[in-house]
């Protein structure tokens, strides 16, 4: 069968799934809307924070990303798993302690005002917007390139899938169908890397595999250290960024990904506080399956492709090459005519260019896998993609209908009422994210990393903050955030849009880059809170209780009474 | 209303968080990032060490971290009387 055929085969299996999954637990309370009934299991949790977590860009860029990289890639491994360290240890167990239903709900409860949580939820929309259009345009992708349907129609699709299941089931509908999506997006990428694994390494654990050798006894990351030398690229394990920057980034990815209020609404949706802890545990376990994986992806899919296409005769490639050539994601130009393919660091003599993105989708066809492997990467890419909308999609209802209607404009809204609103707000929410999928602007890749960055900058240390110390009132944690997202926005509009008189890499302050500037604004952040909450008056005392209570972790139900 | 039983139930919990966030930052900021190059000069298997730690290892710890604060707070819980059923 072909590839196409095998495609439309899976992709429909698994839609038809996640459809079924939707009928089956469809929400008909608010609480099951927001937080699936607050009866989830840990490890139900754990699967379908995994999936919700992992994204098209997980799924689909991440490999090619440290492949063309090598170790400066790191930054994207240890920041998006380590900032689960944070969630399980600082945030999650005392969110769920607390107890309701969203980010700004404990924002504004704890800081005892509308203006922190009209602050929250302005950061909530702005983060979870940001993300969920580059979601769309990777459902859009998908389909273009394994269905060759237009990438218009594939978001379409994906948009009505999203619709169905987010609108109809809410927190509980979402929860079940990411759970079958981590299934299917772990398998697709464990297949494929066992696989190639065992063609290169002879070992069928990646993990351990790219670092073995090959039939000739030389240890691949040797070998391609030593390709990379060759060829006038930087070594492989030791990459070109700054130890300061890469120091950076790191910390702002970790603690954006703690700070993401899709990821941290997840573990309001356990019974108990030691379910909390557990399903971090179980989450950040299922990632770190890919996670691991994906370095050892990236280090086959490289070397492979040198071997392949460096120096070799242009009319004898493979076939994979004219074929994603024909997609414009393979550039092939022959500046000296002399039939073959030269792959160089040095822009002059360089003949190919190869996007970052196609490295996961095409590595199986690299390798010579069967045409059912080929598919399921696109049923997998579909299912990371899908459950990472749906679970932001939710934010953006749940702010709009509980945040905004149900918390401030009309506190007398019926349980019904506020259930209407969210799916209204649902239905709007996919319009928007589908209209940006369709026209993509231009800044979708700056963006996320600004949806990191605000995160970091804005609710990572309000948080913290409210936990940790009694302290901290409502005029040190409002003044913290605005200043930490004003001067967050500032240097991104400035070093990635060239507003304010713009600049170059030269004019980066302490020479850190825009990604790994999320770290010095949530410093700022933290600051500004302390002193101005040392000059001003301390939090009433039923606020302090409140932090007090939350650091205990029984009697979670008498606290969810509200 | 603060007890003592409460207070010396979050205090144990504090010493757990500075103790495993320790490792937390060692492990990737230090090994993986600010020492990499010269743990690079170590080799395990086909692995450079800095390398290995900024691609593998740190992440293996961090899985090991969590699940070493559950079996904590699970036992502290007990102790305190605040676990549930």
């Amino acid at each position: 069968m072909s590839i196409q055929v095998w495609t439309w085969i899976l992709v429909g299996i698994t839609f038809t799934l996640y459809i079924g999954i939707a009928i089956w637990s469809r929400a008909g309370s608010t609480k099951e809307f927001y937080v699936a009934g607050g009866g989830v299991s840990p490890l139900a949790n754990g699967l379908a924070t995994a999936a919700d977590w992992m994204s098209a860009a997980s799924f689909i860029s991440m490999a090619g990303i440290i492949s063309f990289n090598g170790y400066d890639g790191s930054v994207y491994l240890m920041g998006w798993t380590g900032g689960y360290v944070l969630l399980a240890l600082l945030l999650a167990p005392y969110l769920r302690k607390f107890g309701k239903f969203t980010v700004p709900d404990f924002i504004g409860d704890r800081y005892y005002s509308n203006v922190a949580r009209s602050v929250s939820v302005f950061c909530a929309l702005l983060v979870s917007f940001t993300y969920v259009a580059g979601q769309m345009r990777g459902v859009g992708l998908v389909f273009s390139r394994f269905l060759e349907v237009d990438i218009n129609t594939g978001v379409i699709i994906g948009m009505i899938i999203v619709l169905f299941y987010a609108v109809l089931g809410g927190m509980k509908g979402i929860t079940y169908t990411q759970v079958a999506q981590y299934c299917v997006l772990i398998f697709a990428f464990m297949v494929p890397a066992i696989f190639i694994s065992i063609q290169m390494t002879g070992n069928p654990i990646p993990q351990i595999g790219f670092g073995g050798a090959d039939e000739n006894g030389v240890f691949l990351l040797d070998k391609l250290d030593g390709l990379h030398k060759e060829l006038g690229f930087a070594a492989y394990t030791s990459g070109s960024k700054s130890t300061l920057d890469v120091f950076f980034i790191t910390a702002a990815l970790m603690v954006g990904t703690a700070g993401l209020p899709h990821v941290i609404v997840r573990f309001f949706t356990v019974k108990k506080v030691a379910d909390a802890r557990k399903s971090a545990g179980w989450a950040l376990l299922l990632i770190a399956v890919l996670y691991t994986t994906a370095p050892a992806i990236a280090v086959f899919s490289r070397t492979n492709l040198i071997e392949t296409v460096s120096n070799k005769e242009y009319a004898t490639l493979p076939e994979w090459f004219s074929n994603w050539e024909k997609t414009g994601l393979i550039q092939f130009n022959d500046k000296n005519n002399d039939g073959k393919v030269q792959y160089l660091a040095n822009a002059n003599d360089n003949e190919l260019i190869v996007d970052k993105d196609i490295m996961v989708l095409a590595n199986p066809e690299i390798a010579q896998l069967p045409n059912w492997v080929i598919a399921l990467v696109a049923a997998g890419g579909l299912a990371a993609a899908l459950s990472t909308a749906a679970g932001l999609l939710l934010v953006i209802s749940a702010s709009v209908s509980h945040d905004l209607i149900k918390k401030m404009i009309n506190p007398k809204i019926s349980e019904k009422g506020e259930l209407i609103a969210a799916r209204l707000s649902a239905v709007v929410a996919v319009s928007v994210a589908g209209y940006f999928g369709i026209n993509p602007p231009d800044f979708v890749a700056a963006t996320v990393a600004l949806a990191f960055g605000l995160a970091a900058a804005s609710f990572f240390p309000a948080i913290v903050l409210g936990i940790f110390s009694k302290k901290i009132n409502k005029e040190g944690a409002i003044t913290g955030m605005v200043v930490g997202i004003l001067l967050m926005l500032f240097y991104m509009l400035k070093f990635k849009f060239d507003w304010f008189g713009g600049g170059t890499k030269e004019d980066w302050w302490f020479g850190i880059s825009p990604e790994g500037f999320g770290t010095v604004a949530m410093f700022l952040n933290f600051v500004v809170s302390i002193i101005i909450s040392k000059f001003t008056p301390n939090p009433p005392l039923e606020v302090q209780k409140i932090v007090e209570d939350i650091r205990i972790p029984s009697g979670v139900n008498a606290a969810h009474e509200h | 209303m603060l007890t003592t039983k409460n207070k010396k139930y979050w205090k144990k919990n504090l010493s757990y968080l500075t103790i495993l966030l320790f490792i937390w930052f060692v492990v990737s900021f230090v090994f993986g990032i600010v020492l990499v190059d010269e743990l690079n000069s170590i080799r395990l298997g086909g692995f450079k060490l800095g390398f290995w730690f900024a691609q593998q290892g740190a992440i293996y710890v961090f899985v090991i971290l969590i699940f070493v604060y559950i079996k904590l707070m699970n036992k502290l819980d007990k102790e305190f009387g605040f676990n549930e059923l």
